[in-house]
């Protein structure tokens, strides 16, 4: 194994210390792999619902989004935005529909890897997987208003629903419907596994950095076979 | 205190002073915000009752009128919590009503055609032609019975069938889209008036008959009515899974020319027995311009009529044994196997009775006196016996006549005109009165002694109606499990109910309260119907019914109940042209169709198929085509196929007919019909049948 592959590994755990004090090398392991399970499961849940109410559709009209697809009244939603020009919902974020398994399976995979990684890199490997439900919002508000400003000019309607940037969460009236965006089980899901790997994150740092500022200090490079002075260390 | 709390408080006073004032009218009668009587201990009316008070003493409400009131209304948006199925009399329809609002929610197009629906304007014509006679187009009915379809007993929901007095036609409609489905034409019999009667379990669908006639629509002189004129019944044998009447497993029983009149089926205890009555075993045969007594004196002459009394699951043995004749090529079961095979028996019964009914638990069958002011009730269990004991003596053709003294269980004296009997949860009967224009409430003993008060077989009270009560319906009543709860009475006359529209009057459908028992019978509403003559209702609880809100899938085709995998679909609409025939594949949808051009040439035969690509509920849409007599209802996911020739030319603008969405009126497309001559004038013209594409 090279210098530079170690350094990013990071030192592993004296059996003795790990027996002395199991818990708090287990610990960040277990919220790591727990955040990773919850991202994984939150696929096959719905991220992100709209519930659209207006006086003849007394049940609302539902759509929810998965990450790889979208359900509910999709046709009739379909049908009543090409009064107001507005594209097919279907497609908005392809791309991202078509890839979304893919990302999820790297992002768990990376959360996992972090697990074996002794090292401030283990932060860096889990922060695509922390960040991932406030991609998917910013990524979901640029969809919302690329499609609510650009209208067919030409729209049977266009004289009465000018172009809107509906919010990504929240309320919002357009025609004569309330829309109400709110996030899905699988938003909030990926969200708690965010805040875990926020928390393991934190567990990881206490185990580890000692361990790590250790091995740094034992393999850092001679300079003409002398070491450099170490820094002094503050009780 | 809250603003809330102080309306609630107003609302709960002035509920409590309605309905103190309900049985104490002159307390109803006081000031503007008195006070509640003090044993309700409500605290004082608040503006709400005060408003209440006023209404009701400026309409001149009594307090019975403000308790009914608040029974049967409706709030906007809350449901009925029963379905009144009433035939449409002349109207050939079928009239969906909701009880206890008594909203029309539906009319059902059966016997004529119907243009809201599309039925007989492109759809449904094929249906409706198998109702004719040969070179006779019938496009009306006289609708009497509707009959619920059931499982043991009790209305399952999933079909109604409806009979056609005027010319023995019986229709099967399919609950799950409230659309007639099939029209059979009795080919043995040309009138009837007992149907439609269902079999406990389905089984058949009993079509009695009514004016003796020759058998298969022949010709014989009315001298020769003993011999040549006959009675009948028929047994339609239904079969579910394909939602249809099997005619070829269907027979008739041949009869004598008795008139027979309302039938019924026997459940539970008397489950594989049928129940008819007769009025004109005197064989009157009319000629009052010779002479001879008027069929209204001679059919009335002798004290007792019969009761006819069928062994069905004898009959179907037989029949199924091939001990049958043919008439035009129709099984019938010929009066003399019917009597040798103990399939038919008589009872004698008061002179020319009306209704037949069987009580709950199949036990009683209740045999309304008409002309007689009793209802005469008979034991099936006694008749079982009679016929084992062969206690009885034959009439002239033969036909086994029980003793009545065996086979009677009780006699009550009601009133005049005794009709017809419905039952309810608590041991009552119910019969109308037609001379007396009232429903009368009566007791049943036996099994049922246990469930009231009152003595068995006794009258309890009899409640005014408005006006000549025909038919009459319990919730659920004809069923083995009656809910009680209301009764409708189906009144011929209205004279002073409604707002006259000019010497026709309305229809008179009166909604009762008998949920309460003893003397206490409550009348509620008046329904007028303005569209045929109801004849006979079922009430049938709600939530039994499972009514599809869209079609299940897209392309579904109603005549198949399933989905037509030739429909046209979303993306692939066409014009086909084979020789001088055009097929349009064409979808609807909010708020076009595609293609919104079609043109052919004069003459052409054009074959016009529509798919409603539409999921949503309610999302009808209509295809109204000028000049060529066509409109169509697509429902949600509906497809829907109509045929023509272009006999004319010219352009004519289709659009839809429903008002869909607020691009309705942009929801149109043109149909250009090219003149002949033109067509002609093109060497390409679609004389040449192979040429097209």
């Amino acid at each position: 194994m090279t210098e530079a592959i170690k350094k990013v590994v990071g030192p592993r755990v004296p059996a003795g210390e790990f027996r002395a004090r199991r818990a708090r090398y287990v610990l960040p392991s277990l919220l790591l792999g727990a955040a990773a399970v919850l991202l994984a499961g939150s696929f096959f849940l719905p991220y992100w619902k709209m519930t659209l109410h207006a006086p003849q559709y007394p049940k609302g009209l539902h759509v929810q989004a998965y990450l790889n697809r979208l359900e509910g009244d999709v046709g009739e939603i379909d049908g009543l935005n090409h009064y107001i020009g507005m594209r097919k919902l279907d497609e908005a974020a392809q791309l991202e529909r078509q890839t979304s398994a893919m990302l999820v399976v790297v992002l768990v995979l990376l959360v996992l890897g972090a697990i074996f990684i002794h090292s401030p890199w283990a932060a860096l490997l889990s922060a695509p997987a922390l960040l991932f439900p406030a991609g998917f919002l910013l990524d979901l508000q640029l969809w919302l208003a690329r499609f609510g400003t650009n209208l067919d000019p030409h729209a049977a309607l266009s004289s009465s629903i000018k172009p809107f940037v509906p919010p990504v969460l929240g309320e919002d009236v357009i025609g004569q419907f309330r829309t109400v965006a709110e996030p899905g089980a699988g938003l909030l899901v990926a969200t708690a596994a965010s805040f875990i790997v926020l928390t393991a994150l934190w567990f990881h740092r206490r185990a580890y950095k000692p361990l790590f500022d250790r091995f740094r200090r034992r393999s850092a490079p001679t300079i003409l076979g002398v070491r450099p002075p170490q820094q002094v260390q503050h009780a | 205190m809250s603003a809330w709390n102080r309306a609630m408080t107003a609302m709960l006073a002035a509920a409590g002073l309605l309905l103190a004032g309900c049985d104490r009218e002159p307390e109803f009668e006081e000031e503007e915000g008195a006070p509640a009587p003090k044993a309700t201990q409500a605290p004082p009316a608040g503006p709400a009752g005060s408003v209440a008070d006023r209404i009701a003493r400026e309409r001149s409400l009594t307090p019975d009128d403000v308790v009914a009131a608040l029974k049967t209304y409706m709030p906007s948006g809350r449901l009925d919590e029963y379905v009144l199925f009433a035939s449409g009399g002349h109207s050939g329809q079928v009239f969906a009503i909701g009880v206890p609002s008594m909203r029309l929610l539906r009319t059902i197009a059966v016997f004529t055609p119907e243009p809201w629906q599309g039925y007989g304007y492109g759809t449904g014509e094929n249906i409706l032609k198998d109702g004719d006679v040969p070179g006779v187009a019938i496009r009306w009915a006289d609708t009497h019975h509707p009959g619920l379809s059931e499982t043991n007993g009790e209305y399952d929901g999933q079909f109604l069938f409806i009979g056609d007095k005027a010319n023995s036609r019986v229709a099967v409609i399919d609950l799950r889209d409230f659309e007639t489905k099939q029209i059979v034409k009795n080919p043995v019999a040309i009138n009837d008036h007992g149907g439609c009667f269902v079999t406990p379990n389905t089984e058949y669908v009993v079509e009695g008959g009514q004016y003796g006639h020759p058998l298969g629509w022949a010709y014989a002189p009315i001298e020769e009515y003993q011999k040549q004129y006959r009675g009948l019944v028929t047994f339609w044998k239904f079969d579910r899974s394909k939602g249809r009447i099997d005619v070829s497993q269907s027979f008739c029983i041949e009869l004598p020319p008795y008139w027979q009149d309302l039938f019924d089926s026997g459940k539970l205890e008397s489950d594989g027995w049928v129940f008819g009555n007769s009025i004109n075993t005197e064989l009157a045969t009319g000629g009052v311009e010779k002479g001879q007594r008027p069929f209204e004196a001679g059919v009335s002459q002798r004290d007792n009529d019969y009761l006819h009394i069928f062994n069905w699951k004898k009959a179907e043995e037989v029949f199924k044994a091939g001990k049958v004749e043919k008439i035009k090529g129709f099984p019938v079961i010929a009066l003399k196997t019917a009597i040798d095979e103990q399939i038919l028996f008589f009872a004698p019964e008061p002179k020319s009775p009306h209704g037949v009914d069987v009580a709950p638990k199949g036990d009683f069958i209740v045999v309304a006196g008409k002309l007689d002011p009793h209802v005469s009730i008979y034991s099936i269990a006694r008749i079982k016996k009679a016929i084992a004991d062969k206690n009885w003596t034959p009439d002239p053709y033969g036909v086994p006549v029980l003793n009545y003294d065996a086979v009677k269980e009780a006699q009550v004296e009601l009133g005049l005109g005794p009709l017809h009997t419905q039952f309810d949860d608590k041991g009552y009967a119910y019969t109308s009165l037609f001379l007396d224009s009232a429903v009368a409430r009566w007791t049943l003993g036996g099994p049922y002694q246990s469930l009231h008060s009152d003595p068995a077989w006794t009258l309890v009270k009899k409640l005014a109606v408005h006006y000549n009560v025909g038919h009459i319906s319990t919730a659920e009543g004809d069923s083995a499990s009656p809910d009680g709860k209301y009764l409708i009475s189906l009144n011929k006359w209205s004279i002073d109910r409604f707002l006259h529209p000019g010497p026709l009057y309305p229809q008179n459908l009166q909604l009762i309260d008998i949920s309460q028992g003893g003397d206490k019978m409550q009348m509620l509403y008046d329904m007028p119907i303005g569209s045929g003559e109801p004849h006979y209702g079922q009430i049938i609880k709600a939530d039994k019914l499972k009514p599809w809100s869209v079609y299940p899938e897209i392309g579904w085709d109603p005549h198949k109940q399933a989905v037509d995998a030739t429909a046209p679909k979303a993306g692939q609409e066409k014009i086909v042209r084979d020789g001088k025939t055009v097929t349009v594949y064409m979808t609807a949808s909010r708020s076009h169709f595609t293609p919104e051009h079609v043109q052919v040439r004069q003459g052409d035969h054009v074959v016009w198929r529509i798919t409603s690509i539409e999921r949503t509920e309610d999302a009808t849409h209509g295809f109204s085509l000028p000049g060529y007599n066509v409109n169509l209802s697509l429902e949600p996911g509906e497809t829907v196929t109509f045929e023509f020739d272009a006999v004319n030319d010219g352009v004519y603008t289709w659009y839809c007919s429903e008002f869909c969405s607020a691009l309705h009126l942009e929801m149109m497309g043109y149909f250009l019909v090219e003149p002949s001559k033109a067509a002609a004038a093109e060497p390409a013209a679609g004389a040449d049948s192979s040429g097209a594409k």
